[in-house]
Order: structure tokens, then sequence, then C-alpha cells
């Protein structure tokens, strides 16, 4: 019995060590970069962690700009598990937000207890939808979706312009920029802390993690959705339908995009406009390959990207580099996890010792039989 | 000093010791047989010698003196051949362009004329007759063996290497094969044959070295070997019980029926044409042919992963010829696949989480959606004990045990179901006389309690042994039904050849 736990812990562990690596190498390089520029990458890396960490308020900064890439990240997570790969979450966050501020910007009488829940459905089902229709048009048509996930954000982002620029527009604002009404009090999202702006999102967000994790490692469905992701011919002889699972998954993918949509809109955003979200989603992949797509990886991976980016503007002020070292931080992470072969690079002297005690162990095997 | 000598060579991988210390001498013009398990280190030791891998320790000698292999170019040009059990040939090419494929004498403007008049001349003498100008994907595998070998002379090979040359021929190709194998060595020619069909080896070889575990066991002088049994014995290590011990029985109900099933594929080219058969409880079924002949279609259609185009399957008198996978497993059937890493196995899951892959949604293994992790883990430790799969423990990856070991837990799985009808296709392809030996029994003992039994196998003995009826599929049709009682090598080997039996002409022979 002690053997199992012991091989529980080890196969728990198995390869765990790479995003540490990777980590540690990125930061590395980057600080050469910023030492090459004539920065000082200790006084960066100083004033980076106490923008992030060294007030409260720095924390609900960081806290806050985790949010959304813990959904985005899941997002992409829960579609690769059935083996699709969503580079769409930007899109279907778009889309989200949009359905969200609908109902958030309007109903002002409605209850907040009625009126937040109704909008965050909305925007669920909204970015849910986004996210089937890519799934569809794999099914039905064998569109790839790499392909069709991409090219349906830029479809959702100049949709989102198009109904800001007039249908939605807010024609009664002082600034000349279009942009939506503002969300009405009773849509707004609770504040955790007083005097930050940290709300209740994260939450939503770690319940988002401990049902993910949940539904993939402890239910009947999930099981059947990873086995369908590692092989679809497997899956087929066991008698499960391919084409339902991967739709399932791209819902929930959709959904949990939808879901950082209309959250950032009621609690950060207040209103919508033009372009609001950047590349979010893409943001949500680098966090989900760095945490191996499992939930306390992304946790962490979310909260180390989230700290990166509230600290950037401190570092920025202090050291004088550019907070644009960020993505190139951020960029060589990623490209350390994903190249992670790198770093099984052996050397051929260690291989030769290698064969030299396996020849013992053979020879000693040869005395005993 | 002998011929052809390797002596101490061992090889040693990332993790595996595959030789280890190992001689081989061989004479000219015999044909010397490497006999082993799956695993032994037959194929290692012979890539050693075609320059595909290098040793890590050991010498090589031919004709005395001291032999450097580069790579394969170079081994061509010492002249040691080698025919790959899976064929080095370009299927898009023809014959004759895959026969100068990469030679060195190849001018900028290819001859292709005068190669293939000197590659006819040498066809003919060894009555393999091969039409130069034909794409190699029109050609059977027996040909394209052929045409290996063919190849490998017409580089002047004088050491040829047939890696299990018979796995893929029927019994009168063997024959065939044979012959040319006697031809070549009264040339003087060196054949070395990898093999593990001591039938063969007793057939056709001069000498025989036994490999175990990456060693050399012995070299014995094949007419001093008394029966198979003894052979047996030296590769494995100890003595192993070859006969199955099979009740006679009465079948009972018919369980199974394929009545006139037609299937054509994608490429509109009919894989399966009015097969008919049916399977009784208790009773087990052979289905047997050279490979590709319409087995596997027939096993997709009969567990829904097909559907037929024509005629019915019926399933404990249920028409389920449109039915879905689910509903038939969910019927009792059980279904062991041909191609285990594919279809079913994940070796990036432990193999705990393999194990739950079929029995899902049962009492015990999960309760309203969830799965009872605790239980299914203290289930699967049973049956891996109960099935022998060698492992640390359950949550070990599947991927890390050995191929014998993954087909004993799919195995286990499959029958862990209680199935009333169990499909198994190829069950022990691949596995060790032990873990075969095992798999059989265990088939044995389905039928005992009166599970009908589909089994497809290429390997003849083992479909003669286990079977109590034996169908033959050539391309696609049934060549004929036999009791295991009628059946012999010679019969089954021409009806797998395109033979049909009294009762099973086509119908416009039939009217002439």
């Amino acid at each position: 019995m002690e053997q199992t736990n012991k091989n529980k812990v080890m196969q728990f562990l198995r390869g765990k060590q790479y995003p540490f690596i990777a980590i540690g190498v990125a930061l590395l390089i980057s600080g050469c970069i910023i030492k090459a520029m004539g920065f000082d990458p200790f006084l960066a890396l100083k004033s980076l962690l106490s923008g992030a960490l060294g007030t409260t308020n720095a924390w609900g900064e960081t806290l806050i700009k985790m949010i959304p890439l813990i959904f985005t990240a899941l997002s992409f997570s829960v579609a690769m598990k059935s083996g699709i790969v969503n580079l769409g979450a930007t899109g279907q966050v778009y889309i989200g937000s949009l359905a969200g501020t609908l109902i958030a910007t309007n109903f002002a009488g409605l209850p907040a207890i009625i009126h937040i829940p109704l909008a965050l459905i909305a925007g669920m089902a909204a970015g849910g939808a986004y996210g089937w229709l890519a799934i569809a048009l794999k099914n039905k048509f064998g569109a790839n979706e790499l392909v069709t996930t991409i090219m349906l954000n830029y479809i959702a982002i100049q949709f989102v312009n198009y109904m800001v620029s007039d249908p939605i527009r807010d024609y009664g604002a002082t600034t000349a920029l279009p942009q939506s009404r503002m969300v009405t009090d009773t849509a707004v999202l609770t504040k955790i802390i007083p005097n930050t702006r940290l709300h209740i999102g994260l939450f939503i967000a770690i319940a988002a993690l401990i049902l993910y994790y949940i539904l993939f490692w402890h239910t009947t469905k999930g099981y059947e959705l990873k086995v369908t992701g590692l092989s679809q011919s497997v899956s087929k002889y066991a008698g499960m339908n391919v084409k339902k699972n991967q739709t399932i998954s791209m819902v929930m993918a959709g959904a949990l995009a939808g879901m950082c949509g209309v959250i950032e809109i009621l609690a950060i955003q207040s209103r919508i406009t033009q372009d609001w979200a950047g590349d979010i989603g893409f943001d949500g992949v680098a966090v989900a390959l760095l945490g191996g797509n499992t939930p306390v990886g992304i946790g962490l991976s979310a909260f180390l990207f989230g700290m990166l980016s509230s600290g950037a503007n401190k570092m920025q002020m202090m050291a004088k580099v550019p907070n644009a070292v960020i993505y190139l931080v951020q960029g060589l992470v990623v490209l350390f996890v994903v190249g992670r072969n790198i770093f099984i690079w052996k050397s051929k002297k260690k291989n030769e010792k290698k064969i030299e005690k396996m020849k013992q162990a053979v020879h000693k095997e040869q005395v005993e039989v | 000093m002998a011929y052809l000598e390797m002596k101490h060579v061992s090889k040693y991988f990332d993790r595996v010791a595959a030789n280890v210390d190992v001689n081989l001498s061989i004479e000219k013009g015999e044909v010397h047989a490497l006999l082993g398990e799956n695993g032994a280190g037959k194929s290692t030791l012979m890539n050693i010698l075609y320059g595909v891998y290098h040793q890590s320790e050991g010498e090589l000698f031919l004709d005395g003196e001291k032999l450097h292999i580069k790579d394969p170019k170079d081994a061509i040009e010492k002249g040691i051949g080698m025919v790959h059990q899976h064929f080095m040939l370009i299927p898009e090419l023809t014959v004759i362009e895959n026969v100068v494929l990469g030679m060195r004498e190849n001018k900028a403007i290819l001859d292709l004329k005068a190669a293939a008049q000197k590659f006819e001349a040498m066809s003919e003498k060894y009555g393999m007759h091969i039409n130069p100008w034909v794409k190699v994907d029109m050609l059977t595998v027996g040909h394209q063996q052929r045409l290996e070998i063919l190849k490998a002379l017409y580089r002047n090979a004088n050491i040829l290497i047939l890696d299990e040359p018979t796995a893929v021929l029927t019994p009168q190709e063997v024959g065939v094969l044979f012959k040319v194998i006697r031809q070549l060595t009264a040339e003087g020619k060196t054949i070395i044959f990898i093999s593990h069909k001591m039938n063969e080896i007793m057939e056709i070889c001069d000498y025989c070295t036994v490999l175990r575990r990456g060693r050399t066991v012995q070299t014995v002088k094949v007419s001093d070997i008394k029966d198979k049994q003894e052979l047996a014995t030296l590769m494995v290590g100890h003595a192993v019980e070859l006969n199955m011990h099979k009740s006679i029985k009465e079948p009972g109900n018919v369980i199974l029926k394929v009545d006139k099933l037609t299937y054509t594929n994608k490429l509109k080219v009919d894989k399966l044409k009015e097969v008919t058969f049916d399977i009784h409880e208790g009773e087990i079924v052979g289905i047997c042919g050279v490979d590709d002949n319409g087995q596997s279609e027939l096993i997709k259609c009969i567990t829904g992963n097909e559907t037929a185009t024509k005629g019915h399957v019926t399933i404990l008198d249920e028409d389920c010829t449109h039915a879905g996978v689910r509903h038939i497993l969910d019927k009792g059937v059980s279904h062991i696949p041909e191609d285990r890493h594919n279809m079913a196995m994940i070796k990036n899951l432990s193999i705990n989480e393999n194990l739950i892959l079929m029995a899902l949604k049962k009492d015990g293994y999960s309760k309203h959606g969830f799965i009872d992790w605790k239980w299914v883990t203290k289930h699967n430790q049973e049956l891996c004990r109960e099935y022998e799969v060698k492992t640390p423990d359950v949550n070990e990856l599947a991927g890390n045990l050995s191929g014998g070991n993954q087909q004993k837990f799919v195995v286990g799985r499959e029958l862990d179901r209680n199935p009333k009808i169990l499909v198994a296709m190829h069950p022990d392809r691949g596995l060790d006389i032990g873990a075969t030996k095992y798999i059989q029994r265990r088939i044995l003992a389905e039928r005992e309690k009166g599970t009908g039994v589909v089994l497809v196998s290429t390997e003849l003995d083992e479909i003669m042994e286990l079977s109590d009826k034996i169908v033959v599929l050539n391309n696609g049709e049934v060549m004929g039904i036999l009791d295991q009682k009628e059946a012999t090598v010679e019969k089954l080997g021409l009806m797998m050849a395109g033979e049909r039996m009294p009762g099973y002409e086509k119908e416009s022979d039939a009217l002439d």
C-alpha cells in the first residue's frame, strides 16, 4: 500500500519540474537583456515584485489580472482535454461580454441578486454558442478548428466594434469614443476588499478551477472527454461519441470565455468599448501551457502572469525598464515550456556512465544466474 | 574459422541491454536460424550486422577478416542483404525502379532497360518471375517479398537476412520461399532466418542459434533436435505446455448470426462479399486467412465500428446491423481489437484509468456520474492479480508495461465483463510463448463457460488448435467452413489462396 502511495506521488511529480525551470531560464535571459539595454535587472525585479505584491492594493491588482487569465486558460484547457485546440477564447470573450452588457445596461429595476446572475448566464450562453459554432463547422464540414477559431475572433471583435459604434452606442457620452452605456448599479460585481478593485469574480474563478478538477478527475463524463482527447480510435472502440464529446467541450470552453468577458465588464470596465479586451485569449493559452492544463498549474501560472502585468508599471517607473519586457518574459516562458526537450539534453559522458553502470548490473546478474 | 562470426557482441540502449555477449558463427552455404521470443534480441543483432546499429562491444568477422560496417549501404557493398519484416519498397514506383533505387552505379540518366534485362534473367533463374514494369502496389504481399529478395540478390548479396519471412505468407507461398532458399544455398549463398516458428526452423534450417533475454543460449544442429518441444524449452528456458486441453462439448443455441454480409469501403472496394456463418454458445469459430482479406472489416461490422452495406448481423436474436458500438457492447459482446496500441489502450493513462474504459457506467465503478476511485482501484488490483499482469501497481502508466502485460490487462478487462460473445482479433500477436499460451487458455476457459468466441488469427496452428469451426476468408469471401477435425494445414492453405470448398463455388461457376 505504501508502494502505491509512493508511486502515486512520483506519478504526480513526473514532469512537474519543467515549468519551474522554464520560468527560471526565462527570467535569467530577460535579466541579461535588461542588463544589455543598460538597466539594472535587480532593481527591475525588485520594483516588479513590490509593484505586484507590495501593498494591499498591489495584491488586489494582481488578483484582478489573474481572474480573466484563469477563465481563458480554462477555456483552452477544457477544449484541449478532448483534443480540440481552441484559439478562439478571444472571440468568445467578446461575444460573451456583448451579451452580458446588453443585460447589464438594461433592466435597471432588477435586484442585484437576479441581475448579476442573469448577466453572467447570458454571457456564458453567448460565449458557449460561439464556441459551438467553431466545433459545428468542424463536425459538419471538417473545417480545422485551429483556423476557424482564429477567424471567428476577428468576426467577433469587428461585430462588437460595429455594435458599439451605433446600435448600442451611448450618444449621451462626454467622450467622442464610441462606447456603450454604463452598467447599471444593480449589475456591478461586489467588491471583496475595501479600497481595492478586487471583486467576487475571484471566487467564481476559483470555483471554476475546482469544478474543472472535479469534472476531469472524478466524473465519468470528464473521463470520457479525456479519453476522446487522448485517442479517438480508443474512444470509438469503447462506444463513445467523439463528435458529441468534442462539442460538449467546446461549448464549455466558450462558456468559460464568455463568463470571463461579462465579469470583466461588470466589475472593471463598466461599459463595453471597441477592442476593449485586446488579444485576451492568447494570454490564456500561455497560462494553460505553463500550467500543464492542471487546475493547480493554471492557478499558479495565472498568478505569475497577473503579477507580471500588475507590477510592470512600477518597474517602468522605478527602474525605467519598458514594460514591454514583460511580454518578453511571457514569451520566453512559453517557449521553454513548449520546447521542454531542450532540458532533456544529455551529455555523451553521462551516457557512457550509464552504459558502464548497466554493464556492471548485467555482469552481476550473470554471476547470480 | 567460420565464414561469418559475431564475437562477444553487446548492444546497450538507453534503458535496456538488448544484446549481451552474443556469439554467432555461421558457415558458408548454410541456413542458420535465429530463434527467440519477442524482445530476445534477434532483430537488434541482425541490425548490427546490417549496419543499422553499432555494437557497444564485440567484433564481427567475415571470411576471417575483421568487419566494420558503417551503415546499411556499406553492408550491401560487403554482400550482406536484409529482407525486413515490413518491406522497404516504394509502392508508387515500378518494380525495376525499386530495384535500382539508391545504387551507387546509377548514372545521371537511368538505363532501366538494361537493368530490367538483368533483373528478368535473375528472376527467371530463381523461378520468381515478376514483371519489372508494373508498380509495386499492384503486387501481392508474397510477390513483394520475392522482389525484396531479388533486390538483395541484384546487389550481389552473399549473406541474406530474412526477418520473420513467413509471417505474411500462405502455407503454399511458404513452400515456394523454401524452394528458393534451398536453391540459394546450393549456390553457396548463406541465409540467416529469423523466426519464432519452430516448425519452419525444423524444416528449412541446418543450424539454430537460440537467443534468450539478449544472450546466446546455445547453437544446435537442427537434425539433432528431437521435436519442437525441445526447441521451445531452449527458447523459453523452462518446459512449456504447448498442448491445449480442450473438452468435447456440444454447442448450444445460436448467439451470433452473420448473414450475407457485404461491406464496401470508401474506395468502393468490396472488402466483404456475402459472408455467412453463425456461432453457438460455447463454440470457438476461427476466422483464418492471409492478412487483409476482410478479417478486419468483418470484425468491425460485427462490433458496430463499421456498418455493413448489405446483409445482417444478428446478436442474441436482435438485428444489430445498424446498431452502435455502445449498444453492442452493452448486449454482452467483448472485443479484443487487432491494434492494441491504437484501439485498446492509452499509453499516457495509468493502468487504473485504462481498466475502467468499458465498464465506466456499471455499478461499483461510478455512482451518479462520479467515479468511485477507491472501489475501482481495489477491483483493478484484484484484476491485475488474477490476470497475472506484472506491474508495481495500478497507478503505473500503461505505456511502461511490456507488450505481454499490456495485452493481459486488455484481455482481463474484456473478460471481466463476463461476455456472452467474445470477439478476439490477433489476441496474442507479438507476445511470447508464455503469454500466448496464457491467453489461449483463457479463451478456452470462456468457451467452457458457454461464451461464443470469434477468433481471428493468421497463425494456422492457433486456429486449428483452438477452433471448433474454421471459416476461411479470401479476398472478402468465404472459401469454406471446416470442422476442426477435417482441417489440415494443406487444406486451409489452399483455401486461403483462393480455392473453394465444394458448396462454396461462385454462383457463376455453379451455373456452368
